[in-house]
């Protein structure tokens, strides 16, 4: 058989079919967006000055961008020492969180939010009707099955028994053992995982929207709902977001061998 | 807590409730999520295996197959509101493409092209189900060895002998397993499909939503056993997808 010298004919046109699906939209989001409000005529940025222009956008903004923040810190903080934990001492416990982990990943979100609106009905409202509490408590539970998946895989690149050991008798205590010696070897994982968190609380809308948060995507839903030319640059801006998160996310995984999921999701 | 947050779905009332869920017009918005699942899901399935092939085949350049995957990564990331309205910008009544073919004579939403409708959620859904499918696929592709091909060829087998009896068998349990991974995907699927048609379309995650927090319909107790049949089905699909896991993960490298 003889190598192939050119690509395929069919390959061709599969990965042209493709091209057009994927960039007719942005291109006619981004033609969309430059448009004018009041004559639908082109060309002017118009939209954008209105966006930055517009506090409720900012503020949307900051809310959404704080609570993935928080998110990422509190997710951190809670899997981390577990996950190390489960990899020195229970190693049999792994597949147990493994399948924990998948569970927030097959419940879909409308389902897991009807849940925990009844399950934390009655709690207090500094936790219920703040976004800090009751949303951020959500997106940590939408959160862990990218970071388990990401942290598990970056604690298997390394040899944490070792690396414990070495630490250990060199004197170290428990949490310099894990905030000096642990804590850098699997940034990449922690960064990776971050990332992810950080596109899915930045698109996340059902939960947000059952329990009447007014985060980011709400925003661009409301403006949607009025205004169609603006909400085209809004449409655009979170796309460079889960461009950025992404990004960012697949050059950090490129130095070590972090592949963890990369499939997160804000449908 | 999670636990406990899914035993509170179902919680402290009769059976009436569920037995509701299969009259009019619950176990419509079942038909409904569960056509439009699987349609995006075999349909892109299908495709997003073509193009994952044609990608990573013998002939295509390299660069072509590490672009399609951060492509895909960051599309398949992209959903809810700002998905929707991409389509509305494109396919919408007031739509590049809409407008577009208007100005040559030929008005798409006279022929029955509305993407408030279940085709447009589906052309819509494809956007984020052909970049997953492009992801999950990918590895088992890989999976097909050079010499497979060449053993094959060495001993007389046609192109299509090949794919007869190496290729497709290869990569069935891989292909099933996605296309119950997209269903899932698609039946969970809230927002698109919520900023798209404003609830007109009827889905199971947009009846919940409806039920749990609208001013006209409010009735939690639905809400909640309509989440129960969700969950239902979605652990059908998941005794499927395990065993079907196991398979493809004997050609896995």
């Amino acid at each position: 058989m003889k190598p192939r010298r050119f690509m395929a004919p069919s390959a061709w046109i599969w990965l042209l079919v493709a091209a057009l699906y994927f960039f007719v939209p942005l291109m006619s989001t981004m033609l969309f967006s430059l448009k004018s409000n009041q004559t639908g005529k082109c060309c002017t940025a118009a939209n954008y000055s209105w966006v930055i222009h517009n506090s409720t956008f900012w503020h949307a903004l900051r809310i959404s961008f704080l609570l993935a923040l928080e998110t990422i810190v509190v997710s951190l903080l809670l899997f981390v020492p577990t996950i190390y934990w489960v990899h020195l001492k229970l190693p049999r416990l792994r597949p147990v969180i493994a399948f924990l982990a998948l569970i927030p990943f097959v419940v879909p979100p409308i389902v897991m939010v009807v849940g925990l609106l009844k399950f934390f009905k009655g709690t207090p409202g500094w936790f219920y009707a703040q976004p800090w509490g009751f949303l951020a408590g959500a997106y940590v539970i939408l959160a862990f099955p990218y970071m388990f998946f990401s942290l598990d895989a970056g604690f298997r690149a390394i040899d944490v028994h070792t690396l414990t050991e070495a630490s250990q008798n060199l004197g170290a205590r428990w949490t310099t053992t894990l905030v000096k010696v642990i804590l850098p070897n699997i940034r990449a994982a922690a960064l990776a995982g971050s990332f992810l968190t950080l596109a899915i609380v930045m698109g996340e809308f059902t939960i947000a929207n059952l329990s009447a948060f007014h985060t980011f995507p709400i925003f661009i839903q409301n403006v949607q709902e009025t205004q169609g030319f603006p909400a085209a640059s809004l449409t655009l801006l979170s796309f460079a977001i889960t461009w950025g998160a992404m990004g960012s996310l697949l050059l950090v995984g490129r130095k070590r061998g972090v592949r963890g999921a990369v499939i997160a999701g804000a449908r | 807590m999670l636990i406990g947050a899914f035993q509170g779905t179902v919680h402290g009332y009769t059976f009436s409730n569920v037995r509701q869920l299969f009259n009019h017009p619950y176990i419509d918005a079942y038909k409904t999520s569960i056509e439009v699942s699987l349609v995006t899901a075999v349909l892109g399935g299908v495709a997003g295996l073509f193009i994952a092939y044609a990608a990573i085949r013998e002939g295509t350049p390299r660069w072509v197959r590490s672009a399609l995957t951060t492509f895909s990564g960051v599309a398949a990331n992209f959903g809810g509101i700002p998905l929707a309205f991409a389509f509305i910008s494109t396919l919408g009544p007031l739509g590049i493409i809409t407008v577009f073919f208007r100005h040559h004579g030929w008005d798409p939403t006279q022929h029955g092209l509305s993407l408030f409708s279940k085709t447009g959620v589906e052309l819509a859904y494809m956007y984020f189900q052909l970049p997953l499918m492009i992801l999950v696929i990918a590895p088992a592709i890989d999976g097909l060895r050079k010499e497979w091909r060449e053993a094959s060829a060495n001993l007389g087998g046609s192109q299509l002998q090949f794919w007869r009896y190496i290729g497709v068998p290869v990569l069935m349990p891989s292909l099933l397993g996605a296309i119950i991974l997209l269903f899932g995907n698609a039946f969970a699927a809230y927002a698109t499909a919520y900023s798209l048609t404003a609830g007109t379309v009827n889905l199971v995650p947009i009846l919940i939503g409806a039920y749990y927090s609208g001013n006209v319909l409010n009735n939690p107790h639905l809400a909640q056993a309509m989440a129960f049949g969700m969950f239902v089905v979605l652990a059908l699909m998941m005794v499927i997808y395990i065993p079907l896991q196991r398979r493809a993960a004997r050609w896995a490298k």
